[in-house]
């Protein structure tokens, strides 16, 4: 990718006066000074070297991450990379986000670190492409360096943990090199990067580097920064994001002391969502965070509805499922093989059911927040947020300021899982900041993030299936229902569905006639990005439908998923992509006998249900154990196989794995969001009930296929899919209700 | 002002006597406090906002993120308002460790197991988690369901095995 090559040829070695260096992109403003601040100076200004590397004399080695870490263990995963093509000993290794990266480039912005998003499974394979480069440099550098000190050839020494070795047993660390390695003429061409046979940390397991200050408390998320003099504001949103504010008293709220000052806000139709405030909101200035709150509830607000003001999300499913029945309804044709409907007079068999999803929050740990100080030619953030150049964008609207002038720090992000791709929220903190004249800092309560989110739309799916007499699926039909959650957001309508379901989803490419249509449906209520989506609601109604084409034929439904998959090959399904259907096979087999499932499946008291799916070049399957006692549904047992290539650090891996299993399990159990007269129901974890403990599995026991041959996939939301139709196809098995509605357990207990 | 309510108080046994002053005193993580302001602020907001101890998360009402112990008892701090602290003894995620930075078992139970997902909630983990291990050192898997903290990264298998590895000493 140019791209890649562009970024190595820009590779920078720069000298630290204290004997450091520093191998990175340097950026326009460190090139302009005239020397570069001692390392032991540079503090919180290590970013302005834009730094991937920098070894300090004393041998500390701090490594720079460019995506933001939303808990996926991408910053961990892409030090690892680095510091291995470094040779560095991990123990002396730092690991610090770079935030953004940007330069004025004739008063456009350009990113010095190329692409910078987190969260969304991209953060592992690009460092794979581009910045083994900066540690297998740095190697060189530093090779070169000792071969002079030592009078020996650089080929004939070896790197090894932070140290070079002679042939003869002399070592020289890598701080004692440093300063002469940043005199050092980097190579005219890319440095070789290192044979998989000599890697001595990609492939091992390292915990979180950030461990150590998280569990003491120190690490600051941006919530935890703080600018003199700010003002904290907290907001009071409108309940519908096209009403108005018919009257408002602040009388009783200025009267709080510390409140300092009352601020309307209001969306700008002209922008896309996700760049403006989600609805018209009042916020509240103060001195800290409590008289904020204070003041805030002591607001007299009257708002009144808009057109939204009459949407109910119970209306909109029905005219999802009536969208589903009606052939003639416009659809967007999403795939179409072969033709389904002459395979379907020759139908031995038919089979149809629908499967309904509902909307979703994200309920992201840390809420919005946002920290802001505007001064005449600067903007200094810190900002929780997945899409750093994104946020830029916003900032340079509402302030006008010039590329390089707008700083956005991205610390560690408390959960992103698609929200923070939109930044309302910084919106909001730039307006109030120029509003009030001083910093600010913006907190969300949580019942503001819960009922004024980016929610993912609820959707309703209607398979039909054709069966031929050897048990062979010969055609398939889908037609789904959604309001886009890319609507508004300047995509043309014939690419709204793309958010909605992927065209190359299973079982395309299995079934010599495939169709797959869309139905857009129109709603106010905000939508956007979630974990895992489109996959996580297609997977749910694909794999429970197998599993109901198993029960309808009469037989196991591993047979029929591997009937299904048939034998290992590599199956093109257009735009590039293709199903290795040797890897999936593979995963679902793992799950299956890990978890007993020929011994089991037929006999057990309790129930078990599988699922497999496809993201990307990435495999993934789960079989689920659950048991009934009475109404207490127990998930006795979680079994995910991944596949996601090349292995960087398998205790993140497995870590992610595990989690996005809980995550995809909890939400199937109990989440869903209603909207009754366009107001949002879900409040606080009350309405909003996140699985704790004790409704989950104790363990995840995650299998990880080796796969040395492929380059890394991203994983931190590959397991998501197929724990919610695995659990439904175990609940199925133990108390013969089939599930077609999320959450889980409100629908088992109707049907029980 | 903010800052002026966080300074510890004075050390007893002074020779001069002073006037009686006004305000909560509360010891937090061994340091004496007096906090001057609003009585009713909850003690959530002394500790971010006054004392900068940022470690105690907000996460909303139920979120668990926001736990401290209070005279060794595991409570939102989001619901404890100042006025009820007066001589109580607070203990928050960065009051775990010992005075010579070495991690409290549970802590480092933490790390070895990388019970962290995004490592928002964790702080309420460690204090829900210590809690039972004060209370019940060897915990049942039935003890350790009750915990009360919300994780959306699904940290939830790994902070159990966490607990039992503190529990068994630090083995796994």
């Amino acid at each position: 990718m140019s791209a890649d090559l562009s970024r190595r040829r820009f590779l920078k070695v720069l000298a630290g006066s204290a004997g450091a260096l520093v191998v990175g992109l340097p950026l326009a403003e460190a090139r302009a000074d005239d020397a570069p601040l001692p390392p032991g100076l540079l503090g919180d200004d290590y970013r302005s070297l834009g730094a991937f590397v920098r070894i300090d004399a004393d041998g500390a080695v701090l490594i720079g991450t460019r995506d933001p870490e939303t808990g996926t263990g991408g910053a961990t995963a892409v030090a690892r990379i680095i510091a291995d093509e470094l040779d560095a000993d991990w123990q002396r290794v730092a690991v610090l986000p770079l935030g953004l990266g940007v330069q004025n480039r004739d008063g456009q912005p350009a990113w010095t670190y190329g692409h910078q998003r987190g969260g969304a499974g991209e953060t592992v394979p690009a460092a794979w492409a581009d910045l083994r480069q900066a540690g297998a440099l740095a190697r060189w550098l530093l090779l070169q360096a000792a071969a002079r000190q030592l009078g020996v050839p650089a080929d004939q020494l070896r790197a090894q943990s932070g140290l070079v070795i002679a042939p003869d047993g002399r070592r020289l660390g890598y701080g004692a090199l440093a300063a002469a390695a940043a005199k050092v003429a980097p190579p005219p061409a890319p440095v070789p990067v290192k044979q998989p046979e000599r890697y001595a940390l990609i492939g091992q397991p390292a915990g979180d580097a950030d461990a150590r200050a998280i569990v003491t408390g120190q690490l600051r998320f941006a919530s935890d920064h703080r600018f003199a003099e700010e003002l904290v504001a907290v907001l009071s949103h409108c309940p519908w994001p096209d009403g108005t504010l018919a009257a408002i008293d602040t009388a009783a709220t200025l009267a709080v002391k510390g409140v300092v000052k009352v601020v309307q806000l209001r969306p700008e139709p002209s922008q896309p969502l996700g760049q403006t405030v989600l609805a018209p909101a009042v916020a509240v200035l103060a001195e800290d965070t409590w008289a904020a709150l204070q003041g805030r509830d002591k607001l007299k607000l009257d708002w009144k509805p808009g057109p939204s003001g009459g949407e109910n999300s119970a209306d909109l499913e029905q005219q999802a499922v009536a969208l589903l029945d009606d052939k003639t309804a416009a659809a967007v044709r999403v795939r179409n093989d072969g033709d389904v409907d002459a395979a379907g007079k020759k139908a031995a068999r038919r089979l149809e059911a629908s499967y309904v999803l509902p909307w979703l929050a994200h309920a992201t740990p840390e809420p919005m927040n946002c920290l802001v100080r505007l001064e005449k030619d600067r903007a200094t953030l810190v900002v929780p947020t997945q899409a750093p150049q994104q946020a830029w964008t916003v900032v340079r609207r509402l302030t006008g300021l010039a590329p390089e002038q707008i700083r956005i720090q991205v610390p560690r992000v408390g959960g992103g899982y698609g929200r923070r791709l939109d930044h309302d929220y910084v919106a909001e903190a730039v307006l109030l900041a120029q509003a009030a004249g001083r910093p600010v800092r913006l907190l969300w309560t949580r019942g503001e993030d819960l009922a004024h989110d980016v929610y993912r739309p609820g959707s309703a799916h209607k398979i039909s299936a054709v069966v031929d007499r050897k048990r062979n699926v010969i055609a398939w039909t889908q037609r789904t229902a959604s309001a886009s959650a890319l609507a508004r957001r300047g995509v043309p309508d014939d690419r709204l569905w793309t958010s909605e379901v992927a065209a190359d989803q299973l079982p395309a490419g299995l079934v010599p006639s495939y169709r797959s249509d869309w139905c857009a449906l129109q709603s106010a209520i905000p939508r956007g990005a979630q974990r895992g989506m489109p996959h996580l609601s297609n997977a749910f109604a694909v794999e429970s439908f197998v599993d109901e084409l198993a029960h309808a034929m009469k037989e196991d439904p591993l047979d029929t998923r591997l009937r299904l998959l048939g034998e290992p090959r590599q199956v093109a399904l257009g735009d590039g992509h293709v199903l290795d259907t040797g890897r999936l096979l593979n995963v679902l087999r793992l799950v299956a006998d890990r978890i007993g499932w020929k011994q089991n499946w037929l006999h057990s008291v309790n129930g078990l249900g599988l699922a497999c799916w496809r993201i990307g070049d990435a495999y993934v399957a789960h079989a689920i154990e659950a048991a009934l006692d009475g109404n207490d549904l127990r998930i006795r047992r979680a079994v995910c196989a991944v596949d996601v290539g090349r292995v960087i650090n398998p205790t993140g891996l497995e870590g992610q794995v595990a989690g996005a299993t809980l995550d995809a399990l909890g939400t199937a159990l109990n989440l869903g969001v209603t909207f009754k007269d366009g107001r949002i129901q879900q409040h606080s974890y009350r309405d909003y009930p996140l699985a704790g403990m004790a409704q989950l599995p104790r363990e995840v026991e995650v299998i990880v296929v080796p796969g040395e041959n492929l380059p890394p996939s991203g994983a931190s939301f590959l397991a998501m899919p197929t724990a919610a139709p695995a659990l439904a196809n175990a609940v199925f098995r133990v108390s013969a209700v089939r599930v077609r509605r999320l959450p889980l357990m409100r629908e088992l207990l109707r049907m029980l | 002002m903010a800052q002026a309510q966080g300074v510890p108080a004075e050390p007893a046994g002074r020779i001069v006597p002073e006037p009686v002053r006004a305000g909560i005193e509360l010891e937090i993580n061994g340091e004496r406090y007096r906090h001057t302001g609003d009585p009713s602020m909850p003690l959530l907001w002394y500790l971010r906002d006054v004392l900068r101890l940022t470690g105690t998360k907000y996460g909303g009402d139920h979120s668990g993120a926001d736990l401290v112990l209070v005279d060794g008892k595991a409570v939102p701090a989001l619901a404890q308002p100042m006025a009820a602290l007066a001589g109580r003894r607070v203990v928050t995620v960065e009051g775990l460790a010992g005075a010579d930075g070495s991690l409290h078992p549970l802590q480092q139970a933490f790390v070895d197991e990388d019970a962290i997902g995004c490592g928002y909630c964790t702080p309420g983990w460690l204090i829900a988690g210590v809690e039972l291990l004060n209370r019940k050192p060897r915990p049942s898997d039935e003890d350790i369901d009750q915990l009360p903290v919300l994780c959306r990264c699904g940290c939830h298998a790994r902070v159990r095995r966490a607990i039992k590895r503190a529990a068994n000493g630090g083995k796994a």
